[in-house]
């Protein structure tokens, strides 16, 4: 039924069974947990207590002792800013480019094409067909096509709309292109979910009440569609902002357009400063969970965590 | 439609010419109807007859293949379904999900940008009786309930012209009947005219000025409700509204009133006023609640027909009426509907009968005998197996 979709977030389960607990559930939770606390809990009470270290004194490079050194956050966020910022900038553009090229898809997918479920099923086996190449692959496969002798790039050169000295990659606009790119199946798919369910006789409704298709997209569709635009959201700005491949020197980025991942990643491989990774991967984490609490509260669909 | 401003009044609806294929079949074939402003109008028909097309035709949900849509003499077939001024409640009643009743029945309100929506919504909401659920969603409402608010936010609007499709087929007995008198004293109230898409025959008697029976496409029949029971035009109508005993047989005499009629040998007369064909086969009908049973043959009476002796093959109560089935040889089994005046039936199962029915109430139909069943087909085995031999003799003798 089309009311299913909305009921558990208008209707909050008041179900006095589910509450009740059962020394049954907690024994089935075990494996759950248990697995929770060795992979997650562990790991990340890890990372808090490496973010905290201090070098050891006369040591070499890559010994730390455990302390409370919070300078090392203070040293980061003053060191590493602007990719801080970059980080969050790319996968804001990103999300909101992968959603602009997605809803239409979608929309086509799984409301349009309802009347041949052939087309439906083929599109769909479409968008998910890039999983079948290594992401690495294709995103090197990006890099030659928009390397300074490619044919795009001579190309655009040759029409005057590229100067004679621009690059296509190492700028913001290929790793912006390169995570969009990357992260539009991941957008696409849940908007598909949530629009294929799309009761059209609300846009009829909505028709009926003097809405034109314009309103009726903009009152209607829309929110009816939110838990797909929130799914889809978040499966590409998370991660989107700890992106290191696509900004990476190896594939579409340079120095200029060094992301979060890329710093975490130098200094955990390259500069052996735990620390330093440690206390940017829990800020990476921080801003996250906080930019994404306060967007799922603003737009009603707590249920969908 | 003008925008920030009610309609003042009803319009009236006139169809012209219309047809609607759909790839594979006609849904509606040459549909001509006017309703008039201020009337309320249902279209009775069984599923798949064209009605809820008919009635999409004119909310602007569907496009017609050819025919024109006049509202208030405005042709609108050009229209888009939101520059229409017309308002449906949807037989799913399609309430918003994600807004509260409040803002569902303020929809329309702010979309024409009509001054201070939410009180005009409250007034609604009153109206149906629903004011103090205003805040709530319309999925934590009962299925009458969500049926009232989807009322409230088509007549918020004052629309000219409100489309009902089939919105009480969801509810129950009690609140259906309860409905049915609110909406009709909504549209005395507010003098709309209401467009009512029904296949519940009691329902659209009840609440219509004026019925239009639909049947394949077409119309089979219009006309006021008491009209329509008493002298049907064809076997489809005799049927769908309400039930009837029918009888085919050729005309055999005919007089300046009245028609003869030979029913398996039973000379039936239909007065000449009620009569649709006056020559060759006819069929004839009679309502059951119009039909007498007697124990013994009845005296000959100039005024009254008389058809039997039958057997009772059934009896059942139901209340207000008895129905038996009488099986008269000949001619089929009849339906007679019998006012408990008396305790225990007037006649038990087996019980030889005679029936007989006022001459005035008898119709003769429109239809063709030969397209129309002459009863009901026997199916039994015994039936078939006679008709099997019968076709192989006929064979063997051809042979």
């Amino acid at each position: 039924m089309a009311f299913a979709a909305f009921s558990s977030q208008a209707a909050p389960s008041t179900d006095p069974v589910a509450r009740r607990r059962s020394p049954v559930a907690l024994f089935l939770l075990l494996p759950g947990i248990l697995y929770l606390v060795l992979f997650f809990l562990t790991p990340l009470v890890s990372l808090l207590l490496t973010s905290f270290q201090a070098p050891r004194e006369f040591g070499d490079i890559g010994q730390f002792d455990y302390a409370f050194r919070w300078q090392n956050y203070v040293e980061v966020v003053t060191t590493y800013w602007p990719h801080i910022a970059r980080s969050f900038g790319y996968a804001l553009a990103a999300t909101f480019f992968a959603l602009l090229i997605s809803y239409p898809l979608a929309y086509f997918i799984g409301v349009k094409a309802r009347r041949w479920p052939l087309l439906q099923s083929l599109m769909l086996v479409l968008v998910i067909a890039p999983f079948f190449i290594s992401f690495l692959l294709r995103t090197l496969a990006w890099k030659q096509l928009f390397s300074d002798e490619s044919f795009v790039v001579q190309s655009l050169k040759a029409l005057s709309l590229l100067g004679p000295e621009a690059h296509v990659t190492g700028t913001a606009f290929s790793v912006i292109f390169g995570l969009t790119y990357n992260f539009i199946p991941f957008m696409t798919l849940p908007l598909y979910t949530t629009l294929e369910r799309l009761d059209l006789r609300y846009l009829e409704a909505g028709n009926d009440l003097y809405a034109s298709p314009f309103h009726v997209f903009r009152k209607v569709t829309i929110p009816l569609s939110m838990p797909g635009i929130v799914a889809g959201t978040l499966l590409t700005f998370i991660p989107a902002a700890g992106d290191y491949i696509n900004a990476s020197r190896d594939f579409l980025g340079g120095t200029g357009t060094q992301m979060m991942g890329n710093v975490i990643e130098a200094n955990f491989l390259v500069l052996q400063n735990f620390p330093a990774a440690a206390a940017l991967s829990i800020i990476l984490m921080t801003v996250i969970l906080v930019i994404v609490s306060i967007y799922v509260k603003r737009s009603g669909t707590e249920d969908l965590l | 439609m003008a925008v920030g401003a009610f309609a003042d009044r009803g319009a009236d609806l006139e169809l012209v010419g219309i047809e609607k294929r759909f790839p594979g079949f006609t849904a509606i074939e040459n549909l001509n109807l006017t309703i008039p402003a201020g009337s309320f109008f249902a279209l009775l028909g069984p599923s798949g007859c064209g009605k809820t097309t008919t009635l999409r035709l004119v909310a602007g949900l569907e496009e017609p293949t050819s025919g024109r849509i006049l509202i208030g003499g405005t042709d609108v077939t050009t229209q888009k379904s939101f520059q229409r001024p017309v308002n449906t409640v949807f037989q799913s009643y399609a309430l918003f999900p994600h807004m509260t009743v409040l803002e569902n029945v303020a929809f329309g309100l702010r979309r024409r940008k009509i001054a201070d929506p939410v009180a005009k919504a409250h007034e609604a909401l009153l109206l149906v009786e629903l004011d103090h659920l205003a805040h709530r969603k319309p999925q934590q409402l009962s299925g009458g309930q969500q049926q009232r608010v989807a009322l409230a936010r088509a007549i918020v609007n004052r629309p000219a012209l409100l489309l009902l499709d089939e919105p009480l087929g969801a509810l129950d007995l009690k609140l259906r009947r309860q409905m049915q008198l609110e909406l009709k004293t909504i549209q005395d109230e507010v003098g709309l005219t209401f467009l009512h898409v029904t296949h519940d025959q009691e329902e659209a008697m009840t609440m219509a000025d004026t019925i239009a029976v639909m049947n394949k496409g077409r119309i089979e029949q219009m006309g006021e409700p008491q009209q329509l029971y008493e002298l049907p035009r064809t076997a489809f109508v005799a049927n769908f509204l309400g039930q009837s005993n029918l009888f085919t047989g050729p005309v055999v005499s005919t007089t300046s009133t009245a028609i003869a009629v030979d029913v398996s040998g039973q000379k039936i007369v239909v007065p000449l006023e009620r009569a649709h064909r006056l020559s060759g086969e006819v069929t004839i009908g009679v309502r059951p609640e119009k039909l007498t049973l007697h124990a013994a043959a009845p005296t000959h009476d100039a005024g009254r027909n008389v058809m039997g002796p039958g057997k009772v093959i059934d009896v059942s109560f139901s209340g207000v009426s008895t129905q038996y089935l009488v099986a008269v040889p000949g001619v089929g089994t009849l339906v007679v509907f019998a006012q408990n005046m008396a305790f225990g039936p007037a006649a038990h199962v087996g019980a030889e009968v005679w029936l007989s029915w006022n001459v005035d109430h008898g119709f003769g139909l429109d239809d063709d005998p030969a397209d129309a069943p002459r009863f009901e087909a026997d199916l039994d085995t015994k039936t078939i197996a006679q008709q099997r031999r019968s076709s192989l003799l006929t064979e063997l003798e051809e042979a």
